[in-house]
C-alpha cells in the first residue's frame, strides 16, 4: 500500500527531511511533484472512520504506524540529494498561489469516477436508497412540529417551488450568526426559531431525511455559493484549511485531491472532492451522511484531531469546496461507493 | 413501519416481460458486531421477501445477514392479467410489512 519499498520519493521522507519551518510552509506545486510522483499514500482514507461494519481496526492502525515509521527512516543518500534539490527550488518558488490547483474545465464529479452499476443505481429514483429519506423527508417537511405547530410547509409552501436552488447556495451567510451556516444548520435555525421546536441532532436520521428532501430540490441546478464581502473571510479560512499540511501524517487536502486526483488510494479512486451530490447515500456506510460526515472520514484518515459535527472549521471548509465546484450541477442525493 | 419505495409499471402488455423494483428501508443488523462495551448486538435482519401475482406466488427470496442495509430486490415476471401485486418482507422481532400494486394489463 505504501511506498516502503526503499524508492523513498514519496512525501514522508520529503516531509520528515524538511525543517520545521519549512513543513510548516504552504505546500507548492515544485514540492508536491518532486515528492510524489506516484501517489503512495499510506493511508486508508476510504475506510476510516464509521461505516456499519468493522471500524477501523486495531491491527490495521498498527500496520499504518509501522509503515510510516518505515518510510520516515533515513534514506540512501542518492535520494536524499534529490529530495534537498526538490526543498531548495520549493524555497526559490515561494508563491502563495497553488500551481496545482484543478482548471475549471477539467472538474470531474465523483459520479465520474464510480463504475456503471454505482452509477445505475444514483440514476434510478427507484433504485437509490437515499430516495427512501427523500420520502421521509417529504413526510417531515408536511409534520407540524414545536410549540408554534408550524410545518415546514407552512412557511415555505411546496419545496419543489420554495426550495429549487437553495441547497445549491449552502453554506449561505447567516446575519444574526455573523457567520455562513450550512443547510443542517440553517434547517435547525428554522426549527429553533420558527417552530420553536429543539433542534434535530445532527447526523440523525430526521436531519439528514429533511436536508436530502431540500436538496434534492436542486438537482440538475449550478453549485452556486454566494461568495461577497461578507463571506469571503469564511471562504479564505477553509481554502487555508484545504492547502494546510495537518495531523500526525502532515497532509494536506489539496495534496490528494488537487494533486493526485487521477491516482487510486487502497484501490479507490481518489477524486477530486466536489460536494456535488450531498447528502449521499455512501454504500460503505450503508446510510446517508453529510458532506461533515465525509470530511470527518477523510481527517481521520489524516489523523488529525478531529472537529465535532457542526463546527465552524468544517462549514468554512464546505464553502471553500462549494466554491471550488462552483457552476457544477447538483447531485443529491448521489450515490457514493 | 417501515419506509419501502416500489416501481410496478402501471400498464403492461399481454405477455409483456415487465420488471418489479423494491426497496426498503432496514438496518439488516448482522448479529455479528458488537457495541462500545463489548456486547453482541442482536441480529436484526430481514428474512423473507415473498411476491404474489393475484394470489400466485411468482417471486421468493430468502435474506442472510450478509445482505446488507435497505435491501434492493428487483426480479421480472410476464404481465399476464390485470390484477394486483403483492410484496411481503418479514423477518427477526416479529417483522412484517406488506405493500400491495396494481396493475392492468391490455
Amino acid at each position: 500500500m505504501t511506498g516502503a519499498d526503499g524508492t523513498a520519493c514519496d512525501l514522508f521522507p520529503l516531509a520528515a527531511a524538511m525543517p520545521v519551518p519549512m513543513a510548516r510552509r504552504k505546500r507548492t506545486m515544485t514540492v508536491a511533484k518532486a515528492g510524489a510522483t506516484t501517489s503512495p499514500l499510506p493511508l486508508a482514507g476510504e475506510g476510516q472512520g464509521g461505516g456499519k461494519h468493522a471500524p477501523p481496526s486495531v491491527r490495521k492502525r498498527g500496520r499504518e504506524q509501522a509503515e510510516f515509521a518505515a518510510t520516515a527512516v533515513p534514506q540512501p543518500l542518492a535520494c536524499s540529494l534529490t529530495t534537498f534539490a526538490a526543498i531548495l527550488i520549493a524555497m526559490t518558488v515561494s508563491s502563495p498561489t497553488f500551481a496545482a490547483e484543478i482548471p475549471l474545465n477539467e472538474r470531474k464529479s465523483g459520479y465520474e469516477f464510480m463504475g456503471p452499476e454505482s452509477r445505475a443505481m444514483q440514476d434510478d429514483d427507484s433504485a437509490n436508497p437515499a430516495s427512501l429519506w427523500v420520502l421521509d423527508g417529504e413526510a417531515l417537511w408536511k409534520r407540524k412540529a414545536g410549540t408554534a405547530s408550524k410545518s415546514c410547509a407552512d412557511c415555505h409552501g411546496e419545496a419543489s417551488d420554495s426550495m429549487k436552488g437553495v441547497a445549491a447556495r449552502y453554506p449561505a451567510f447567516n446575519a444574526s450568526r455573523g457567520r455562513p451556516v450550512n443547510l443542517d444548520q440553517q434547517i435547525n435555525i428554522c426549527r429553533a426559531e420558527r417552530q420553536q421546536a429543539t433542534p434535530l441532532p445532527l447526523e440523525g436520521k430526521e436531519l439528514l431525511a429533511l436536508s436530502a428532501y431540500v436538496a434534492r430540490q436542486s438537482r440538475g441546478m449550478p453549485i452556486n455559493a454566494t461568495i461577497d464581502e461578507r463571506t469571503r473571510p469564511f471562504l479564505e479560512a477553509g481554502r487555508t484549511m484545504f492547502y494546510r499540511r495537518q495531523g500526525q501524517l502532515n497532509f494536506a487536502c489539496a495534496q490528494c485531491h488537487d494533486d493526485n486526483w487521477k491516482e487510486k488510494l487502497a484501490g479507490s479512486s481518489i477524486t477530486q472532492a466536489h460536494p456535488s451530490g450531498y447528502p449521499i447515500y455512501r454504500l460503505e456506510w450503508q446510510n446517508v451522511g453529510s458532506v461533515q460526515r465525509r470530511l470527518r472520514n477523510c481527517i481521520t484518515g489524516m489523523r488529525v484531531d478531529n472537529y465535532p459535527f457542526g463546527a465552524n472549521e468544517l462549514v468554512d471548509l464546505e464553502l471553500f469546496l462549494m466554491w471550488r465546484a462552483r457552476g457544477m450541477p447538483m447531485e443529491a442525493p448521489a450515490v457514493r461507493p | 413501519m417501515a419506509r419501502t419505495l416500489i416501481n410496478v409499471p402501471p400498464k403492461a402488455k399481454k405477455g409483456e416481460v415487465i420488471a418489479i423494483k423494491t426497496l426498503i428501508s432496514h438496518e439488516m443488523e448482522t448479529g455479528y458486531r458488537h457495541d462500545n462495551v463489548g456486547k453482541a448486538i442482536p441480529r436484526d435482519i430481514i428474512t423473507q421477501f415473498v411476491c404474489t401475482y393475484n394470489g400466485l406466488e411468482i417471486f421468493r427470496a430468502d435474506l442472510f445477514p450478509a445482505i446488507a442495509a435497505n435491501p434492493f430486490i428487483s426480479f421480472f415476471t410476464v404481465a399476464t392479467a390485470s390484477g394486483t401485486i403483492e410484496l411481503k418482507w418479514t423477518g427477526d422481532n416479529g417483522f412484517s410489512q406488506t405493500e400491495t400494486a396494481n396493475i392492468t394489463v391490455e
